[in-house]
């Protein structure tokens, strides 16, 4: 069984260039949440390995869905990457101390969010 | 940054990076209108902020440097705007506008050519002057409410910054608790948000951590005016847990957190607020399975690929008559009649294919009518002119093609209305007329034709004033007779307005005889009424789609050709007895009105054909108001065809829109009706000439 990763990025094209980014490492299952509310729904139905947020989404954000996965005994054990753009730096630090785990600034260099996902997926 | 991004990718950022700045376009004028007022909604300026913010991290992505440094700027200008460090003013709003017309030259540059740039130091400098006015920021004013700072962490900047500006106002601030069925929470949560949104500001939205296996709870930061009873009354009594977070009277005091409602036993209390429950139904259980998006964007040209397979379907439906006339001649009637049957069905069905191939290619009509929004505005602006524009049958849906080829034609247009047609207020006030002048854009569909109408409440053209125009230009005859609807057609001949009178504006040394071109390239037709001091009113009637049509088939000199059905009236066989000359055109009575004729042969250069026993068959056609008849050897009856484009070199031919397939290998032409009338039209303004 392939690992999971969760994407919640609400830009389709800021999607699609992280699902090629982690396509090229192969043998990961990607599901895409087009916003907050899509996460909320994937995660009590899939078993996610893996979370990549953005901060910036429309309904819920980023934060919100941190908190959320990082105060919930099913998922608090799920590394947590944030994907935003530079200059949410207040943003970032709140995130971190949310409970996230790793953070990039968008545009972020493929090599790292590969390096990222074996760090944590080993 | 080298950009190592496929061009699938590319393609897939421009049509983003397109849909972002169109909706930018669109809410920056709600937020200019709002200025006028003084007050800004904060949930467009966020989506504002969002689109540049997006904008900046996509085109960062591709190693558009250019676009995610302008990007940036807006992203700050707006960040400071939205956190209360830089005011609203009609400067803020011009220089955003500046800011997405330079995005939109690179991005549609882009399109062209990767390498594409220009220069925008203008519009950074514009950004960067009201940005250094900034009165700076402070250190965080909301330690004095003294808010539990587990709701404050997970408050994005912009949330903070609103979470402030309720309270400032004297809002008071609850935390009302809501869960909802997985299955459809965000519908639920969408209505309850909405129905808060009338007593105050919804400033976050948290989900509660707990078991989701089949219900979800929020947390839904409300700054209101309203008492805590006063909230709770909208929804019921028990439904929904409410606790004050901030009480206006009692803000800044202590802590405040003063609990309303019986503390929830578990995570999954049932708290649906009454408005959420018709939609509990129907996705219970399911719903988790169409999580992701709703909508997909397609390349036009994979839909015209799928538009030209089906068209070819339908074309090979042809076939099976062959097929059967062989069956009817071995006397198989039963097996005939069985694929008679299923001929019929195989027709529904494909008719049913092509109608949804064609409805996916149908993109309503305020995509470009919102952008008019803009341009009215500019222009109305830098003239010193008040107009309102009033928009009307903005959703008429029209194939994407045609839409897209419309924009300039159209901006064309109203630019002209604004520069030329409608008056300063001063003048309009001196004319008895109230200072801000409307102009009317209205679509609205006719048959198969989308009719689209400009009309202004301008001075209005004076023919007269066309009539010497042309004469002097050398255009018509001084002696020339022409009706009121001749003259006013002068003023779409190349040459009539040149670029020397025409203002920068609405110029660019366009003229009208481009817009008509360009409209008649879309098989459209162009008219143009006026009435002197009362205004000018511009008709466009433009075919829905131009993919598959039907066709009346026609022989002229022993050659076929295809006449789009849509634009004949009738067809006649007329007695050639019954043609009479009247100032060297030939026309027929018919119905008590006059019918110009057109010889198809004569205008082909086609030898003409033998007599048919002196009589002939006219296919009446009309465009709008006008018609005229088309003499044509033989017809040969009705079929579908697929048009297909000529190519750039064939594309000057006069009267001819394209080809067509017939599905038997052979390949015929497609008569433009709106191109013959010009021809005929122009004949008629000619005659005296």
């Amino acid at each position: 069984m392939p690992q999971k990763i969760l994407i919640a990025e609400d830009s389709s094209t800021m999607r699609s260039l992280i699902v090629s980014t982690i396509s090229a490492l192969g043998e990961y299952e990607l599901i895409e949440a087009a916003n907050g509310f899509e996460a909320l729904r994937i995660l009590p139905r899939e078993k996610v390995d893996l979370v990549i947020t953005d901060i910036n989404m429309p309904d819920i954000n980023g934060l919100e869905l941190i908190s959320f996965i990082k105060n919930n005994p099913n998922y608090k054990a799920t590394p947590l990457i944030i994907i935003s753009t530079e200059g949410s730096e207040k943003d970032r630090d709140k995130g971190l101390s949310l409970g996230a785990d790793a953070y990039l600034v968008k545009p972020f260099n493929p090599m790292e969010l590969q390096g990222l996902i074996q760090r944590f997926l080993g | 940054m080298s950009t190592d991004y496929s061009a699938q990718a590319l393609k897939e950022f421009l049509g983003e990076a397109e849909e972002i700045i169109e909706s930018l376009n669109l809410e920056l004028v709600t937020l200019g209108d709002s200025a006028e007022k003084g007050d800004a909604d904060p949930d467009i300026v966020n989506s504002i902020f969002r689109g540049a913010h997006s904008l900046k991290g996509l085109a960062g992505m591709f190693g558009f440097q250019d676009i995610a440094d302008l990007a940036h700027h807006m992203e700050n200008l707006l960040d400071n705007f939205r956190l209360g460090k830089v005011a609203l003013s009609d400067r803020l709003i011009e220089t955003l506008f500046e800011a997405i017309e330079a995005l939109t030259r690179l991005v549609h540059g882009k399109g062209e050519d990767e390498t594409f740039t220009c220069d925008v130091s203008t519009v950074l400098a514009h950004i960067d002057a009201i940005l250094s006015g900034d009165t700076g920021g402070s250190e965080n004013p909301l330690a004095a409410y003294r808010i539990d700072p587990s709701i404050l962490n997970v408050l994005t900047e912009y949330e903070e910054h609103r979470l402030l500006e309720n309270l400032k106002k004297g809002r008071n601030l609850y935390r009302v608790r809501v869960a909802f069925d997985l299955a459809n929470f965000d519908q639920g949560l969408a209505e309850t948000t909405d129905v808060l949104k009338q007593v105050g500001e919804v400033i976050s939205t948290l989900p509660c951590a707990g078991d989701i296996s089949e219900r979800i709870a929020f947390f839904l930061l409300l700054g209101t005016d309203q008492s805590l009873s006063e909230v709770r009354d909208i929804f019921g009594n028990d439904e929904i847990q409410i606790e004050a977070i901030v009480q206006a009277a009692a803000a800044k005091s202590s802590a405040a957190v003063e609990k309303h409602d019986p503390e929830p036993e578990d995570d999954t209390v049932d708290a649906t607020p009454r408005l959420a429950e018709e939609g509990n139904v129907a996705t219970q259980g399911e719903g988790s399975l169409r999580s992701i998006s709703r909508t997909v964007r397609v390349d036009i040209d994979k839909l015209d690929e799928l538009m030209n397979i089906v068209g070819e379907l339908v074309l090979s439906k042809g076939a099976f008559a062959e097929v059967g006339e062989r069956l009817k001649a071995l006397g198989r009637d039963e097996v005939l009649s069985s694929l008679l049957k299923a001929t019929r069905d195989l027709e529904r069905r494909l008719e049913e294919l092509q109608k949804g191939v064609m409805d996916v290619r149908m993109v309503p009509l305020a995509q470009i009518f919102d952008k008019m929004l803009r341009i009215v505005r500019q222009v109305s602006k830098a003239q010193g002119k008040k107009v309102i524009l009033d928009i009307d049958g903005a959703d008429t849906e029209l194939d994407k093609l045609i839409v897209e080829d419309l924009s300039d034609p159209l901006q064309h247009i109203i630019r002209n209305a604004i520069d030329h047609g409608i008056e300063s207020p001063d003048e309009r006030k001196a004319a008895g007329k109230p200072e801000a002048s409307r102009l009317r854009l209205a679509a609205s569909q006719k048959g198969n034709h989308v009719v689209i109408e400009i009309a202004d409440d301008g001075r209005g053209i004076d023919p007269e004033v066309i009539r010497r125009k042309a004469v002097k230009k050398g255009l018509v005859s001084a002696k020339a007779e022409l009706t009121r609807d001749d003259i006013y057609d002068l003023v779409f001949m190349p040459g009539f307005s040149t670029r020397d009178e025409v203002s920068e504006l609405s110029g660019r040394g366009v003229g009208m005889d481009v817009v008509k071109n360009n409209i008649a390239s879309m098989s459209g037709m162009i008219e143009i009424d006026s009435e002197v001091g009362r205004g000018t009113r511009l008709t466009i009637t433009l075919p829905i789609t131009l993919a598959i049509i039907k066709a009346l088939i026609v022989q002229i000199a022993g050659k076929t050709y295809a006449v789009p059905i849509n634009s004949v009236l009738e067809t006649l066989m007329i007695d050639k007895s019954a043609i009479r000359t009247i100032e060297r055109k030939e026309v027929i009575e018919l119905r008590q009105s006059t019918l110009p004729l057109l010889r198809l042969a004569e205008i082909f250069g086609l030898s003409s054909q033998q007599d048919r026993g002196g009589r002939c068959f006219v296919a009446v056609v009309g465009l709008a108001e006008k018609r005229i008849g088309l003499v044509v050897d033989d017809l040969l009856g009705q079929q579908d065809v697929v048009i297909k484009s000529l190519g750039s070199t064939l594309s000057f031919v006069e009267g001819i829109a394209g080809a067509a397939d017939l599905g038997n290998q052979k390949t015929i032409l497609v008569l433009d009706v709106g191109g013959l009338m010009n021809e005929a039209l122009r004949g008629e303004s000619n005659v005296n000439v």
